[in-house]
């Protein structure tokens, strides 16, 4: 056994990290964050997520607003989806890409106002994120401000999650569908930011708070409170990863960097190349045009093996065609489950592929994704 | 956490053996369930195979994880715990009842360089931090 010591000195806390403490967090480093990775156990709490619901703390996510009447061109410019189309209370999924079509993050993007566009950024990526969006809004009339240290942000995810937010607020939540958001008082605070959004496959709400650690406090007890009713367990990155792994949701470093393409990454239905110019799409329209190299596609494993991150893809013939970006046993499906990236010819359902697993070659193969889709129902 | 038996013995890599005659149990320690969190496979060699200690003989892993094996003593498999390839899970909630292998100890003198209940307990809070 050789389990990795912790490790906490010098890393930046959100305000609620004496509460994952108090809690009896396990925490680990996440991108520089001093973050919790689970409470009770990561598989109960993918689980309550699942059948009922769970919080998280995800204040460590930055938020960039893009303020001024070029605002629109600017997001327009900067990011992949086309921002045109959002109505004002509604977000979408995007990306930051390089001029050669890779990724500088992805992001959702909420139209606050018809001047106002807040971009929800990963907390790893946080000041490169907010350097390249400051250098390249510049021709624009707006300007981008950092707000991410003024918000404390809940991530309350799960079938009841409705449930449990519905008993602290005065907001009515039905008309409020996925990826759009509102405001409203949330445990006695006015003006509270309610978005609809989530990175689990869940139903489920994003809360953003001010982020002093009394109110920070207060909040999370109280929605844990709640939710108590409903089963509801605070959750750590843990199930947090394997909870987006199921639902397919990319993660930076993994599935996207800036080495991967939107089209490698499968995500060009979030990648609007006729909404007119912005940063990358010259280089997209070229990779399209030569043809993929690789491609982004789920793997289940068929024999006994776990594939991890970094896992090397074999063919059937023991040549060597790509690497898992993420990999794990998936708690609610209870399979083994990866993304790795192939070349277009092994991307067909059902291609047996080879997984190294610490020397040995282990079989998989290509599944449809997302490997785990919810029912649809919203109330 | 659970205390850490005084009558088994330790290794920096977070095994624990306990001797009976000149056989013993191995397994893993409560500090290293906790850290590994929920675990979900153990993979373990045969009957008949042969251990060398200080030497990986299986792996662990956890949703999040996986961590080598290290043998605390030297000696021939007699046994695997088969319970622990359905249930790997007990490892979690009885770390210290759950013996992953039987050994037919090949010295003796071996087990006793491995750390005390008390040493291992200091050199986790060590290595923990807590």
């Amino acid at each position: 056994m050789s389990p990795t010591a912790e490790v906490n000195a010098g890393l930046r806390k959100t305000a609620l990290n004496a509460v994952h403490r108090k809690m009896g967090a396990k925490m680990v480093d996440f991108g520089g964050w001093d973050m919790p990775v689970e409470y009770s156990g990561l598989i109960a709490e993918h689980l309550s997520v699942r059948t009922a619901v769970g919080v998280f703390d995800v204040s460590h996510m930055g938020d960039i607003l893009i303020r001024g009447p070029q605002a629109l061109d600017a997001v327009q410019h900067i990011s992949m989806n086309d921002a045109s189309k959002l109505q004002q209370g509604q977000a979408h999924y995007s990306a930051l890409l390089y001029p050669q079509g890779t990724f500088v993050d992805d992001v959702i993007v909420h139209k606050l106002g018809e001047n106002d566009y807040l971009l929800v950024i990963n907390a790893g990526t946080r000041e490169k994120d907010v350097n390249w969006v400051r250098q390249n809004v510049r021709g624009f009339r707006c300007h981008a401000d950092d707000l991410s240290d003024y918000y404390t942000q809940l991530a309350i995810q799960g079938p009841k999650a409705v449930d449990v937010l519905r008993k602290l607020t005065n907001v009515d939540l039905s008309p409020v569908k996925n990826y759009w958001f509102t405001y409203g008082t949330v445990c006695g605070l006015p003006n509270t930011m309610i978005a609809r959004t989530g990175y689990t496959g869940e139903d489920g709400f994003e809360i953003y708070i001010p982020s002093d650690e009394p109110t920070s406090d207060r909040v999370w007890y109280e929605v844990i409170g709640a939710g108590r009713e409903f089963g509801i367990l605070p959750c750590g990155l843990g199930a947090r990863n394997t909870l987006r792994l199921e639902s397919k949701m990319a993660l930076y470093g993994h599935e996207i960097s800036d080495t991967i393409n939107v089209w490698e990454a499968d995500l060009g239905r979030y990648c609007k190349m006729e909404k007119g110019n912005f940063i990358g799409r010259e280089a997209l329209e070229k990779a399209k045009a030569e043809g993929l190299k690789r491609i982004l596609v789920g793997l289940e494993m068929i024999e006994r093996g776990i594939g991890r991150d970094g896992y090397k893809v074999f063919s059937e013939s023991g040549e060597q065609i790509g690497e898992i970006t993420s990999g794990s046993p998936a708690p609610f499906l209870k399979k083994n489950i990866a993304l790795a990236y192939v070349p277009p010819q092994y991307s067909q359902i059902g291609t047996v592929v080879l997984v190294e697993v610490r020397s040995q070659k282990v079989k998989a193969q290509v599944v449809p994704t997302p490997f785990y889709k919810r029912p649809k129902k919203e109330k | 956490m659970a205390a850490f038996p005084a009558d088994y013995r330790y290794t920096k890599e977070h095994e624990w053996i306990k001797v009976d005659g000149n056989q013993a149990t191995i397994g893993i320690t409560d500090y290293a369930q906790n850290s590994l969190g929920d675990i979900v496979f153990v993979e373990l060699p045969k009957v008949g195979d042969e251990l060398t200690a200080g030497k990986t003989f299986g792996s662990v892993e956890s949703v999040k994880a996986v961590s080598d094996l290290y043998a605390p003593a030297s000696g021939k498999v007699v046994a695997i715990n088969d319970a622990l390839s359905t249930a790997p899970e007990k490892i979690n909630s009885d770390a210290h009842g759950s013996w992953m292998l039987r050994i037919q100890l090949k010295d003796a003198g071996e087990v006793n360089k491995l750390l005390s209940a008390d040493d291992y307990d200091k050199f986790v809070k060590e290595e923990g931090g807590h």
